[in-house]
């Protein structure tokens, strides 16, 4: 095959998914393609076959020297160094999920609802006093979830000013420079070092204390370097992912209105509709990569050992296979097995949380302020499932007063 | 009908207590533990529920047991 697919598939408007994924669903569940590297690697795109590579161990999350690496030095930007020092190691994973787990129960997490709705209704009154229009990202979908960690890590009120930066470097890889970004990782680790030495000192009723009960007493693998990289990799991989998850589905919502207004007639929705909008995102980042160090078979095909496989969670969202009338969004629909938090082992440690804000959000707005409407002109408001593109920066909103 | 998971495969990221908590609990370590194995049938829905959302796939129902 001389013309391989490029991947990500280029695509100059990112405001539909691109055709390819229908074609390749079909025709080519198994394709190859190369990436930004240059490397070839395999690309999955139907549901089945993406949940079996998430779900089977035989894929592992670390691509050795001399494999396809994903190319640019952007992988998602999340953890090209991994600060827990866990991830390359299956066991090790394994044991650090169990010790983390322990203080992320979907109970403890629905112990926090109130204090995150409280949260929430602040925002908002805030931004509606201050009059519309508005922009509900500085207003209220960034500010939450940075928020809700510093509550869950136990950072004290008056410590959190730098935490937005923090995260934000942390996961920019073209807004800063590299100095920018290695400073503020340093800055971010001396910080968490410093908090991590006076909750030891003197413990409190948060996530950090509970680590640091639990690294002390059980397990002599993770230590307190563990508790300082946790700390941070849950301020990253829950800040940035669950604010511009905000921002996409309320444009999801305003941007066809009917589905707002379905949403403010029966609130009951609220569940189901974030669920939907997290199937629906067609901007749902690169997808996820994984490498095989034996032949595995594939939707009959062998992809053998030494491949690099790339998924599109995105692609296997919309697979009519698994989703009846996948291309349109279905506020009602249940059950709803996305798997924008990945799946198997390495799925999202944070899903029971970032549920938990997203509705709490949407139920919030929706009883606060049911007028709410994008505040772009009407004829700029793309038809389609527009506006999804990449960092979404800004949602302006307004609302009748 | 009776549930069952397999524990040493779950990941605890509690999907299953969110959407049935009269069903499933989580033990100190996140992992899944089955409160009620055979739950009266108000509970089928959300027992479906949490068999497809369950991102590990886990979770099974024995129709016939
Ligand atoms: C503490 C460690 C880690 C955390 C907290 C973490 C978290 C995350 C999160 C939240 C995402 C989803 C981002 C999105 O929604 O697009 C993600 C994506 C990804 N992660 Fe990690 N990860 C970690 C370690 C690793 C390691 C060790 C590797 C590879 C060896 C890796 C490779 C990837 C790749 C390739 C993606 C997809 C990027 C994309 O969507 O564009 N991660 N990670
Ligand atoms: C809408 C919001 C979110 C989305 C779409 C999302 C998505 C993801 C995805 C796709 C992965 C899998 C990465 C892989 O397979 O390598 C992941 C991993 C992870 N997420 Fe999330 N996430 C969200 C919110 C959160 C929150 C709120 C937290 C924590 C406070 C969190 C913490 C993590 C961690 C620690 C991992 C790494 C798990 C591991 O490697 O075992 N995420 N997330
Ligand atoms: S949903 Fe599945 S993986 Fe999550 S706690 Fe329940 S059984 Fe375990």
């Amino acid at each position: 095959m001389s013309d391989l697919l490029d991947y990500p598939i280029p695509s100059d408007r990112a405001i539909e998914p691109p055709p390819e994924w229908e074609e390749l669903r079909q025709q080519c569940p198994v394709a190859k393609v190369r990436l930004a590297s240059g490397g070839e690697a395999t690309l999955l795109t139907r549901y089945d076959d993406v949940r079996a590579m998430l779900t089977d161990g035989r894929f592992g999350r670390v691509i050795p020297a001399g494999g396809t690496g994903v190319g640019s030095q952007d992988d998602g930007g999340t953890f090209s160094n991994d600060p827990t020092g866990v991830m390359a190691d299956e066991e090790q994973h394994q044991a650090w999920r169990r010790l983390v787990n322990a203080t992320f129960t979907a109970k403890r997490v629905q112990a926090l609802a109130p204090g995150i709705t409280a949260r929430a209704e602040q925002l908002i009154d805030d931004m509606l006093a201050a009059g519309g229009p508005a922009d509900l990202v500085p207003a209220l979908a960034f500010p939450l979830p940075v928020w809700v960690i510093c509550e869950l890590l136990g950072v004290p009120e008056d410590q959190r000013e730098r935490f937005p930066y923090w995260s934000d470097t942390a996961l920019s890889t073209t807004r800063y420079t590299q100095e920018e970004i290695s400073a503020a990782r340093q800055e971010f680790g001396a910080y968490m070092a410093a908090l991590v030495e006076a909750k030891r000192a003197q413990p409190g009723d948060d996530l950090i204390s509970e680590l640091i009960a639990l690294v002390d007493r059980n397990d002599p693998r993770l230590t307190a370097q563990t508790v300082i990289g946790t700390s941070m990799a849950l301020l990253v991989a829950g800040h940035e992912t669950t604010a511009s998850h905000i921002a996409k589905m309320m444009a999801l919502f305003l941007g066809d209105r009917s589905r707002w207004e379905r949403l403010v007639a029966d609130p009951s929705l609220v569940r189901s509709a974030v669920e939907e909008s997290l199937r629906f995102d067609p901007n749902a980042g690169f997808g996820m990569v994984r490498w095989v160090d034996e032949d595995v078979e594939i939707a009959g095909e062998t992809v053998p050992a030494g491949t690099t496989v790339v998924c599109s969670l995105a692609a296997a969202n919309r697979d009519e296979g698994t989703f009846e009338g996948a291309a349109e969004m279905d506020l009602g629909r249940r059950p709803n097995p996305h798997l924008s938090f990945g799946a198997g082992a390495y799925s999202c440690l944070g899903q029971s949380l970032a549920r938990t804000e997203l509705q709490i959000v949407l139920a919030a707005l929706v009883r606060k302020v049911p007028s709410l409407e994008l505040a772009v002109d009407v004829e700029s408001v793309p038809r389609k499932e527009g506006l999804l593109v990449a960092g979404f920066d800004e949602l302006p909103v307004k609302w009748g007063e | 009908m009776k549930i069952n998971v397999d524990r040493d495969a779950c990941c605890g990221a509690g999907q299953c207590v969110l959407l049935a908590p009269d069903v499933f609990d989580q033990d100190e370590e996140g992992i899944v533990v089955l409160l009620d194995e055979r739950p009266a049938a108000d509970q089928d829905f959300a027992v479906q529920e949490a068999v497809s959302m369950c991102p590990t796939g886990v979770i099974w129902v024995d129709q016939n047991a």
